[in-house]
């Protein structure tokens, strides 16, 4: 079938073909009324704004999350830290993404009154953060315990304290272990955001949605919001080889894989 | 051998004749009567005009209406029995699912509009929406005029969005609009208070309204915003199938059953809980009912 890429050139008011397709986004057209593609950029940006606060969430909580798994069992403090990282894990992994999407835009703010005040893409990106944190958990706890105990155990004769162990010792290795399941899970958390649109951020899915409603042309539509999609979880996985690339130290636990970060 | 041969022929024959007899008719038609079946899109929250009593059963004014239209049908093809399928089809995939065959006949709450004319046919009118604004009943808003900055909810996938979007430039107003992803979830964001305003269909609203844990708390409020007419959608391609829902249409309205219809969903108990919708009878639907038409919603200039 022809594609009609004319569609992103209508204004969203009225479906005329606006003078110039960016119209309004960088104010390039005389009349303001903003077309298709302006309004699919604004849409891109927020998937970007709620994957990005996301994984931001999701890195810092899966790294604190995984880390206080694998804690050596040197009192109740410890262990009941150990309980939580397991209970955290446990509990935002189980359930469905879009269930947890609802319960923070729908249930939990029913109890929680200031969370009322939050916008609903914070609400989302908590959401989706607290899922992804419990994944990206689970990989820093295998990657901590993939190190030989001769490195804990070293470490401990030195007399540093379980901190230092973790922060000079374990993790540095650790993460850099864990680097390529790290950059999967990023991915899908740029694809997972699409379910912001059932809480009515209006992101790309949201946009495929009304916009091929409203255009009657879905085809055209949905491909450009695949090609984003894709355009982003791969800017992410580039973003990550570059990380992985940086942080690799010669001959180190992962030095040797030269056919990495692809 | 030769005898089953000449049998071979003789049955290809057959049925060239009968496919050829049967390509100047509806294929639509044609696929009711070989499978005794028919796929009916319906709603699942559009109370009173389509929606599920529960149990995947489905009922409302434009289901009996296409009810009574499958049966006109079903007696013009001297069929016995027709089995009803039921398909529920959401605001994004009714008009794809009618275009690829898999809905037969869509009997939700779709606007007969010019764009969507070009993918689907729509059946003569027999409902004229008035796009209307639902708030709580305690919030003083009494027209558009006063949700300049307020958290206005609507449906993704819906006619209204592009209106408000219209409205806010049209008036130098902003709204900040919210998306539910149906209709009980943008009156749910009404109700827990995310939106001010619910802009829709009055008959839903006045349905989302009357199902309600306290119906009192919330009202139909302002100016008709628009006058879109809400029309069965039949596949396209098939004038035949089209013509003869018509027919069946005319059939009904000549009978005059619609107005009994219209009490019975729009002004009585209806089930599932025996909420009372309580829609007066419009000018306009009465108007649509006396000059049955299929014009789309873009003929329908605005009355002020």
């Amino acid at each position: 079938m022809a594609l009609d890429l004319g569609v992103f050139c209508k204004s969203t008011l009225d479906g005329e073909v606006v003078d110039h397709c960016f119209s309004s986004l960088f104010g390039l057209g005389q009349n303001a009324d903003p077309s298709y593609l302006d309004w699919l950029m604004t849409a891109w940006g927020w998937t970007l704004a709620v994957a990005g606060l996301g994984l931001g969430i999701a890195l810092i909580l899966g790294a604190i999350m995984g880390t206080l798994r694998t804690l050596p069992d040197t009192g109740i403090a410890s262990r009941l830290l150990v309980r939580f990282a397991t209970a955290w894990v446990e509990l935002f992994r189980n359930i469905p993404v879009l269930v947890q999407v609802f319960l923070w835009y729908h249930v939990i703010p029913a109890f929680i009154v200031p969370l009322k005040l939050l916008p609903s893409y914070w609400l989302v990106s908590i959401a989706l953060g607290f899922y992804t944190s419990a994944r990206i958990a689970e990989q820093v706890r295998a990657g901590i315990q993939s190190l030989p105990s001769g490195q804990r155990a070293a470490a401990t004769v030195l007399g540093l304290t379980t901190t230092q162990i973790y922060r000079y010792i374990i993790l540095p290795m650790a993460l850099r272990i864990v680097i390529p399941p790290l950059t999967s899970e990023s991915m899908n958390a740029v694809k997972n955001s699409s379910v912001a649109f059932a809480v009515s951020v209006p992101e790309l899915t949201l946009f495929a949605m009304q916009a091929q409603e409203e255009t009657s042309r879905g085809v055209e539509i949905y491909l450009a919001v695949t090609a984003l999609y894709a355009l982003s979880a791969f800017g992410v996985n580039r973003v990550m080889a570059v990380i992985e690339k940086r942080s690799r130290i010669p001959g180190f636990i992962t030095a040797s894989s030269d056919v990495a970060a692809h | 051998m030769k005898m089953k041969k000449l049998s071979q022929v003789l049955a290809l024959t057959a049925l060239v004749t009968i496919s050829g007899a049967t390509v100047a008719a509806s294929a639509t038609m044609d696929k009711i009567k070989s499978s005794g079946a028919v796929t009916m899109g319906v709603r699942e929250s559009s109370i009173p005009m389509s929606y599920t009593t529960g149990d995947s059963r489905f009922d409302g004014y434009q289901v009996e209406v296409c009810r009574m239209i499958l049966s006109d049908i079903k007696d013009k093809l001297g069929m016995s029995t027709l089995r009803i399928n039921y398909q529920p089809v959401t605001s994004q995939n009714r008009v794809p699912l009618v275009q690829n065959g898999t809905v037969d006949i869509e009997c939700g709450t779709t606007t007969n509009n010019a764009n969507r004319a070009k993918d689907v046919g729509f059946a003569n009118t027999l409902y004229v929406e008035e796009v209307r604004i639902a708030v709580k009943a305690n919030s003083g808003i009494n027209s558009i005029s006063q949700l300049a900055g307020k958290k206005v909810a609507t449906t993704t996938g819906t006619t209204s969005v592009q209106l408000l979007r219209k409205h806010e430039k049209a008036n130098g107003v902003n709204f900040d609009e919210v998306y539910g992803k149906d209709h009980a979830d943008s009156f749910l964001l009404l109700e827990s208070g995310r939106a001010d305003a619910f802009v829709m269909d009055g008959s839903i609203l006045a349905g989302n309204i009357a199902n309600a844990k306290n119906p009192k708390d919330f009202k139909i409020v302002g100016e008709v915003l628009s006058t879109e007419p809400i029309s069965i959608m039949v596949p396209k391609n098939d004038p035949e199938f089209k013509a003869a829902v018509n027919a069946a249409i005319a059939k009904i309205v000549a009978n005059g059953k619609m107005p009994a219809l219209w009490d019975k969903w729009f002004l009585k108990p209806i089930p599932p809980k025996n909420i009372v919708v309580g829609l007066e009878l419009s000018p306009a639907t009465k108007n649509a009912w006396a000059n049955l038409n299929d014009k789309p919603a873009e003929d329908y200039v605005q009355k002020k």
